[in-house]
């Protein structure tokens, strides 16, 4: 019985550490930035299946990846921030009009990386094995690739909360998600720490694809489950609050350790029904203003 | 408003193009290929979907993704009644059955911040892409389900009715009160809420109306596939092409989902075979593109250019 | 008979305090001023009688029936309208259709598009502005889109009608001409309420006078009474 608990808890904390991680990658995008990127799964599925390809074709350590895809994916989100969603925040007339287009020109990102996914690597469902080896805790065994990956997601977790709260950007960028034009006024670049934090969240996505592809089959359709579990989490945890986020990935998680030990299959069912109790309850999230 | 001054002239002989068009259309099943039947259906209902997303989120800016989910249902429906009821019927319910779904859907988020109602339509349809998956797995044993078969043409006539039933809902819509109060409700809200207009009312009956004609478009489409499981009925390009057309075209004149529905669905007829992946590419690129230079689409693009060749903006500034 | 009255109505804004325990009547054909500095309140107080805001505590009644609660939609058809501080007409819109919105959906009574075209364009005539009925409505001046919210808010035939600020950025002439609409409007049968900075319209215009400062009630009274209490000049003066 203790067994069972422990089995469960366990799982769910392993689940919880990636969608806290990928919860954390879009409430920087969109508690800082502004934009509710409908396309971040996407980057998670860039990431696992890069990750797929290094290892496969050319015997690359996944761990290793995160040193590539990780930067590279910043890089990327750095860059499509400064191109379109720049343009957009100059072009709409209020922020409620900024949200709808930036939303929509993530829509149309979602397509377009998921299509030259699939151009690249075909629909097939792909995987691969790598520390797949058991490890016994407490009677349960557990891989030890998802050990790494519950490793990897809470030490990425802590390392960009230290970065949040001790260094002079990452004091910019809570200013930023306080109040951009005040942020502003008070002598931050606004423009660079929105293009920042998007590519941070890009990358925050890939490293989670990265750590997901060593635990779990990939293939390039993969990404919207993903980015709506992101959004649950990001609602849970409250609009732009990043320790929000990170909570409320790892209950999210637990909850679908448990959901999925009785009815698998219904978790992201259960994650709806949440969702909308939220929604209808409190929607500023658990930590939301 | 972006509409093009019509003088009394210019309706009558808009209103004698499009009886003449419609009489074309209801007879073409008789002298046509069955290609060309085939194709006209798909893009009937294109059009279908992108008026009716346009027909909702056009006025009030609240921007829905479940389009897909709607269609969705109208398949299922079609799968699991098709061979029990007659057709019509069935396209019947499957209209309701969707209204229903925008009923709960609308009550629930339409009252929230704008957002909220996004993000739910976009979750909307991996919930039901699962709720159904689970379903099948646990109590049907198989995944997916026949259709009935139903033929070309019985296809083509029941989709132009509900084409023609859109279309002239879309504009009754706007020429009467709740159009104009669709679009105070898009513009100022707290105003529309203030001078008498039940905004949440209003909002949650036209999102229900809009996914009525997506519902019913669904269930005569799933005729055309012969097997559907969740994944096929469920597919988030149903949700992305629709604002795509209706936002390239330009969301706001009547005709603007209708000319970008045409389009696309003619770009994609054309491209579907030979590039699968590559066309979807290129819309995705088409959206962003609108989204960043196209703000009133097609149509308002076409404005500027006639306004500008006979010599300045009309009206004011 | 008091046609609008409030007891103890207060609000939170998360810490801060916005109303505190305000206690107000308007008796019916008055028409009562609202003055306060900046932040006193006096806009939010409009918010929580249209029902834009809940109070939290408080109580808000109309024609002796308990509104708290209700909806501002539900609000305006019992009779009671309000204009904004910032304006809130329907810019693409042209004025007469701003106005007729107002008729159709103010009152519980249907009218045919016809009916409220015309009622629209007697609105527009009654405020002066029927030569730009046509017009969208963001291509007015600031005055005339004032002129159009009070349009609107007539439309839809209330009892008590709130005016937030309609003299703010207005010339004299403007003023005085405004201060003439008010007088008319309340010719009517109107009872009024209105907010208002600028002093002389508003002890000319108003039978009495409710002054607010930090959300609460700190004076009360004619405009003579309030022109020469010691505390309203401090409160003022000592800003």
């Amino acid at each position: 019985m203790i067994v069972t608990i422990l089995d469960v808890v366990i799982a769910g904390l392993l689940l919880g550490g990636l969608y806290a991680l990928i919860a954390m990658g879009l409430s920087l995008q969109y508690g800082v930035a502004r934009v509710l990127n409908i396309s971040h799964g996407e980057f998670i599925m860039l990431g696992a299946l890069t990750t797929w390809m290094l290892y496969t074709a050319f015997g690359i350590n996944p761990l290793l990846c995160l040193v590539v895809c990780g930067p590279l994916a910043f890089i990327l989100g750095f860059i499509l921030h400064r191109t379109i969603y720049k343009r957009l925040s100059v072009i709409s007339a209020t922020p409620g009009i900024f949200e709808g287009n930036s939303m929509l020109a993530s829509f149309g990102l979602l397509f377009i990386i998921q299509n030259l996914a699939l151009i690249a690597w075909g629909s097939k469902i792909k995987g691969y094995s790598y520390l797949a080896v058991p490890v016994d805790l407490g009677g349960a065994l557990f891989g030890a690739n998802r050990l790494v990956t519950l490793g990897f997601a809470v030490l990425i977790g802590v390392a960009f909360y230290i970065f949040l709260t001790q260094t002079r950007l990452g004091k910019a960028i809570r200013a930023a998600a306080q109040d951009p034009s005040t942020a502003g006024l008070l002598g931050v670049n606004i423009n660079l720490v929105l293009a920042l934090c998007f590519g941070l969240g890009a990358a925050m996505a890939a490293c989670a694809g990265m750590l997901i592809s060593m635990s779990y089959p990939v293939n390039t359709v993969m990404g919207m489950e993903y980015t709506v579990i992101a959004i649950i989490v990001v609602v849970l945890g409250g609009l732009g609050s990043i320790p929000g986020s990170f909570i409320g990935g790892f209950i999210l998680g637990l909850i679908g350790s448990i959901v999925t030990y009785f009815e698998p299959g219904l978790a992201l069912v259960a994650y709806y029904i949440i969702f909308t109790i939220l929604l209808l309850l409190k929607p500023t999230g658990l930590m939301g203003k | 408003m972006n509409k093009l001054t019509l003088t009394s002239k210019n309706f009558l002989i808009l209103r004698i193009i499009l009886l003449v068009g419609l009489i074309i259309l209801v007879t073409l099943p008789f002298y046509a290929a069955i290609y060309t039947t085939i194709f006209l259906s798909t893009i009937f209902m294109y059009i279908v979907l992108t008026s009716s997303w346009a027909m909702f989120s056009g006025p009030t800016a609240q921007i829905s993704l479940a389009t897909a989910a709607f269609f969705g249902v109208g398949i299922y429906i079609a799968a699991t009644l098709g061979t029990i009821m007659p057709l019509l019927v069935v396209v019947l319910i499957g209209g309701l059955v969707s209204a229903a779904l925008a009923l709960f859907v609308g009550g629930l988020t339409l009252r929230l911040k704008g957002i909220y109602f996004t993000i739910f339509t976009f979750g909307l349809l991996e919930l039901m892409k699962n709720l159904l998956l689970w379903f099948e797995i646990k109590f049907t044993g198989t995944r997916g389900r026949f259709v009935v078969v139903v033929d070309y043409n019985t296809v083509y006539f029941i989709m132009l009715a509900i084409l023609v039933l859109t279309l002239l809902t879309a504009y009754l819509i706007r020429q009467s009160k709740y159009g104009l109060a669709l679009q105070s409700i898009g513009e100022q809200e707290e105003a529309a809420e203030h001078i008498g207009i039940n905004v949440t009312l209003v909002k949650v009956f036209t999102f229900a109306i809009s996914a009525f004609f997506i519902g019913a478009a669904g269930t005569i489409m799933a005729t055309r596939w012969t097997y559907v499981d969740p994944y096929i009925a469920f597919n988030m390009n149903f949700s992305f092409t629709p604002v795509l057309m209706a936002i390239f075209g330009g969301i706001g004149p009547l005709f603007g989902p209708v000319l970008g529905a045409i389009i696309f669905a003619y770009l994609e007829e054309i491209l579907i075979t030979q590039f699968p992946y590559y066309y979807m590419l290129l819309f995705g690129m088409v959206m962003v593109v609108s989204v960043l230079y196209l703000p009133n689409g097609l149509i308002g693009l076409i404005q500027k250019w006639r306004a500008r060749a006979t010599g300045g903006e009309h009206g004011n500034s | 008979m008091a046609i609008l009255e409030g007891e103890g109505v207060t609000k939170y804004f998360g810490g801060l305090v916005a109303v505190s325990d305000v206690d107000f009547h308007v008796d019916q054909g008055e028409i009562v001023g609202l003055i306060g500095p900046n932040g006193a309140g006096k806009t939010t107080l409009f918010g929580l009688i249209s029902a834009a805001l809940v109070p939290k505590p408080g109580l808000i009644r109309f024609k002796g029936e308990n509104i708290t609660g209700l909806k501002p939609h539900q609000i305006c058809r019992k009779g009671l309208a309000r204009t904004f501080q910032s304006v809130k007409i329907f810019p693409n819109m042209p004025v007469i259709s701003n106005v007729a919105l107002g008729v159709h959906f103010g009152t519980p009574e249907r009218v045919t598009s016809a009916q409220a075209v015309e009622e629209a364009a007697r609105l527009l005539e009654f405020v002066g502005l029927s030569a730009m009925a046509a017009i969208p409505a963001k291509d007015l001046t600031l005055v005339n889109q004032k002129l159009l919210e009070v349009a609107r808010a007539l439309a839809t035939k209330p009892e008590v009608l709130l005016l937030d600020e309609i003299m703010a950025g207005l010339n004299s002439t403007e003023i005085a001409q405004a201060m003439e609409l008010v007088s008319k409007i309340r010719a009517q049968g109107i009872t009024i309420f209105m907010i208002e900075h600028v002093m002389k319209a508003i002890m000319s215009v108003c039978d009495r006078i409710m002054v607010l400062h930090h959300g609460k009630k700190i004076a009360e009274g004619t405009p003579q009474e309030i022109a020469t209490s010691e505390t309203v000049i401090k409160v003022y003066l000592g800003e």
